[in-house]
């Protein structure tokens, strides 16, 4: 069993971390400072930055920042106001704060500016630190896991080694009872009819159905669709292969319904996650990179991200930890040490699909019991938040909820 | 024995009429096709597609047996196919000098 972190709502954590959160873009800084506070103490890489930079409020943007503050991998939270932002500081620090966990709210604006507000941020993470070691522990089966999956920096390898290993990492976890999570609509154009076909009840394949429609209709608008420059470097020519390929990574499961980002999956199973905002075009791209995606399925509960790369991107992640399978034998070579996983062998012949989606999945209980994953040893610990609006979901979403 | 050796080529699904290289594959080398010999009239990037067979404009182009997009142009067995002769049937790709998958994309 994982030892891991009890939270007051009953939710175990793999991970206990102080996130340092500021509230609009002019306190960012102040926020960044506390945290480089605790560089080259023990507690590097505890004390972890977040936030969302815009001053006008958005709906989306309050409840995401609510849920990122109530992870379970979450120990205790400083938010860090300017003062004259719109963000609505009382709603998130109360609702940190009747989650149980220490919770203080500093305002650069009434705290006497930046060098004491860093002081007192530091101060106070300094006597937290503390207090959070002694939470509680309980253990924890896989069966309480939820692993979210992502591919990034993707090139012709990544569908036909990383993504398939990814897949066959889902199976045998989906099989021991715990929840995954795959995304991005935008990359699933193309796949939404035999996507269907594996949904549990015919209303979710609908669904499934419809929600690929929409990210296709959402992305003509804008006129690219999620395809970046590297995609063709490396051998991808069209959206629909690129699709083709990332489909794979959520493996041979039945889908068990579709949620929306924040919402967490009520049971095991396989969970296809919308990304893609509803009603008109507004705020710009859905997930403006593969860290927008990434905090989207920690705040649906995700302990851990699988992310697939065959072009080699090197990012991890705050509050939840990122194993990266690197798909092209070639990017091994050249970036081993930022790839958890050479999902390369495929490539090259040395091992089989099943072998690696074994290795994916047992360094996935690994790191749940508390090793490192490269990003996390090298101090990765991207975060980005913008503006999104989403409108809740139906019931036909979650047939295993009924 | 299979008549054909498609080298360091590989077919994913027997439907498609493309196939991935899965080791860089040099300029000059030969590769056996359904149609015969025919030899590479430039490098292919490993993950980069050749066509199996001749592809005619407007065909849909098919891997993991599955639609990747349309021909734009005719299509030669052993030819390069990607972002030059292929397109999206939903929205066009971007792309930069990299895009053959042998120029740097980088400058001085």
């Amino acid at each position: 069993m994982i030892d891991a972190w009890l939270r007051a709502d009953g939710r175990k954590g793999i991970r206990n971390t102080v996130v340092v959160a500021y509230l609009v873009e002019c306190a960012h800084f102040v926020a960044s400072e506390i945290v480089h506070r605790f560089r080259n103490t023990p507690f590097e890489g505890e004390v972890q930055l977040i936030g969302f930079p815009g001053c006008y409020p958005n709906e989306y943007a309050a409840q995401m920042m609510e849920k990122l503050c109530t992870h379970p991998n979450v120990g205790a939270v400083l938010f860090v106001s300017l003062g004259c932002e719109s963000f609505d500081k009382v709603r998130v620090a109360n609702a940190v704060d009747a989650s149980a966990r220490p919770v203080k709210t500093l305002v650069i604006q009434r705290a006497g500016g930046t060098r004491s507000t860093v002081q007192a941020g530091a101060d106070w993470i300094t006597q937290t630190l503390g207090q959070i070691a002694q939470g509680p522990r309980a253990p924890m089966g896989v069966n309480e896991l939820i692993i979210g999956t992502v591919c990034g920096g993707s090139d012709g390898t990544s569908g036909i080694s990383g993504n398939p290993a990814a897949g066959k990492a889902f199976d045998l976890l989906v099989a021991e009872g715990a929840a995954c999570i795959f995304e991005e609509t935008g990359e699933l154009i193309g796949c939404e009819e035999i996507m269907a076909e594996r949904a549990i009840t015919p209303e979710l394949g609908q669904i499934l159905r419809e929600s690929v429609h929409k990210a296709e209709r959402y992305y003509a608008t804008l006129g690219y669709g999620s395809f970046a420059a590297g995609n063709a470097a490396g051998g991808l020519s069209t959206i629909e292969e690129k699709s083709l390929g990332a489909y794979v990574k959520s493996g041979d499961s039945p889908i068990s319904g579709l949620i929306k980002p924040g919402d967490i999956p009520p049971t095991g199973g396989l969970y296809l996650m919308d990304v893609v905002p509803d009603g008109e075009v507004r705020f710009g791209f859905p997930n403006i990179s593969d860290n927008a995606e990434i905090v989207e399925m920690i705040a649906s509960g995700a302990h851990m991200t699988l992310f697939v790369t065959g072009r080699g991107s090197v990012v991890g992640s705050a509050i939840s930890p990122v194993i990266k399978i690197c798909a092209n034998p070639d990017t091994w070579r050249a970036l081993s040490e930022d790839m958890d996983v050479n999902a390369g062998d495929i490539i090259e012949g040395r091992r089989s699909i099943p072998e690696v989606g074994q290795e994916i999945r047992d360094l996935v209980v690994a790191v749940a019991g508390g090793q490192q994953t490269k990003s996390e040893e090298l101090g990765h610990r991207e975060f980005i938040l913008t503006y999104k609006s989403f409108e809740p979901i139906g019931p036909a979403c979650l047939p295993s909820a009924a | 024995m299979t008549p054909f050796d498609f080298g360091p080529f590989l077919l994913l699904s027997d439907k498609d009429n493309v196939l991935v290289a899965r080791a860089n594959a040099p300029e000059g080398l030969t590769v056996t096709l359904e149609s015969g010999p025919t030899t590479l009239t430039r490098a292919i990037p490993m993950a980069h597609k050749i066509a199996r067979r001749s592809i005619a404009e407007g065909d849909t182009i098919l891997k993991y047996g599955m639609p990747i997009g349309i021909a734009t142009a005719a299509i030669a067995a052993g030819e390069h196919v990607h972002i030059h002769n292929i397109r999206s049937a939903y929205t066009a790709t971007i792309s930069l000098q990299d895009a053959d998958g042998v120029s740097a994309g980088v400058s001085l």
